[in-house]
């Protein structure tokens, strides 16, 4: 979502986001419910069927599937060795699936159409909740994870750079400093956006 | 054109005073603001869109006292920051133009349209679907441009646009602001960029030591820094 959105035209960037969010819940809780594998072996060649037909580049999707993969080297074995290799199979297959399926939402739908499900989702609560401003929470939300990813990577070159090491805190101490003042600034743009009420 | 008046401006942050006694009246095309840094001028311009309020005395911007009446003048005055990267919310490049246009009762397709324009007149259409933190540091600041122009302001208040940017870039950002019809007031370092405004203004220790002509302006600034 921090600008992974895959421009494309098929049915499925097309499809409302509310219908996409509903399925992507209801499929992942019956994927996470299946007992059985080979159910859960059909839904993830559904789901290679819905990549190939919203023409994700594969980059894209294994840039987006492959951090999972990670997690399940470690998980697998630990889970295979405690509980038998059937469960640890049918746990990795659920994730992945999962995974995949949320992915798949990220990569075809904007940050603008989610906020507007949010907004419609929210609407018969308009009188306890101001939607809009929940939108916007979300989308400030999603900004901040490169904003913040940026303020580390350079407070950790400029800790190479001097050629120390030091401890935790002294990487914490200014990210935590300069997210502030990047908060605080970006504060300002909203305000001089007219995003200020 | 906007009219602009600082009328007995002071602002103080506890003990430092930042700007004092300003009395201006700012009606000119394009106007630049020098000054060396902490001299106030970036306070100055921050006035215009309520981003800082006076201590003392008003600030109107077409009768309208910005104080009492932010939302609105805002409407009227868009602000460039320094930093493009502070100013970018959504995270594509079109999504961050369309974002300007919320709750300003415009139809879906009317603010699709603006959009499009906006990002066409930018150069920036055929990085629409891209990544806008991603751009280049010339390209997010013309993305900050196209995302204040896109709301179709009578004033355009630019902080330093240039600073962080290479000196081609920096040219190209300027060509821009002298292209753009609406009233357009820079504060800036890089004088070349002001050099044929209508009017440049330097502050110094929080007052206006010059006032007029770029050229004579320009040569008391100078004078000054050296």
């Amino acid at each position: 979502m921090i600008g992974l959105y895959s421009p494309g035209t098929s049915w499925i960037h097309r499809a409302p986001t509310l219908l996409k969010l509903s399925l992507l819940s209801l499929c992942v809780v019956t994927i996470g419910l299946s007992p059985n594998l080979v159910i859960v072996g059909a839904a993830a060649v559904l789901v290679v069927v819905l990549f190939v037909v919203a023409r994700v580049p594969v980059r894209s999707a294994v840039a987006q599937i492959a951090p999972i993969l990670l997690i399940l080297l470690i998980a697998v074995p630990i889970q295979g060795l405690l509980s038998g290799w059937l469960i640890a199979a049918l746990m990795a297959s659920r994730l992945l699936v999962a995974v995949a399926l949320a992915a798949l939402f990220t990569l075809t739908t904007t940050v603008t159409a989610v906020l507007e499900a949010f907004e419609k989702l929210l609407h018969p609560f308009r009188r306890f909740i101001d939607a809009d401003r929940v939108g916007l929470l979300v989308a400030l939300t999603i900004r901040c994870i490169p904003l913040v990813a940026d303020i580390v990577r350079e407070v950790l070159e400029a800790r190479t750079a001097r050629g120390t090491q030091g401890s935790l805190l002294s990487v914490a101490v200014p990210v935590v400093v300069r997210s502030l003042y990047a908060a605080d600034a970006l504060g300002e743009a909203l305000i001089a956006r007219g995003l200020d009420d | 054109m906007s009219s602009i008046r600082f009328e007995q401006v002071g602002h103080s942050f506890g003990d430092r005073t930042v700007l004092r006694n300003i009395n201006l009246s700012l009606t000119e095309h394009r106007i630049g603001i020098v000054g060396a840094n902490g001299s106030g001028k970036s306070t100055l311009v921050r006035m215009i869109n309520g981003l800082v309020a006076p201590t003392t005395g008003t600030v109107t911007v077409d009768d309208q006292n910005v104080a009492r009446h932010a939302r609105e003048v805002r409407r009227r005055v868009g602000f460039i920051f320094t930093n493009p990267d502070n100013q970018i919310v959504m995270p594509t490049v079109q999504e961050d133009v369309a974002f300007t246009l919320r709750r300003r009762g415009l139809t879906a397709a009317q603010i699709a349209e603006r959009t499009v324009a906006a990002l066409e007149q930018f150069g920036l259409r055929e990085h629409a679907d891209h990544p806008a933190h991603r751009l280049s540091g010339g390209q997010k600041q013309l993305l900050a441009l196209a995302a204040v122009l896109v709301a179709e302001p009578a004033t355009i208040v630019a902080d330093e646009p240039t600073t962080l940017l290479d000196a081609r870039n920096a040219r190209r950002i300027g060509e821009l602001l002298q292209t753009l019809s609406q009233q357009v007031i820079v504060v800036t370092h890089h004088l070349q960029l002001i050099e044929d405004f209508d009017r440049v203004i330097v502050i110094e220790a929080g007052e206006v030591v010059a006032d007029g002509a770029p050229t004579p302006s320009l040569a008391t600034y100078r004078a000054l820094v050296q």
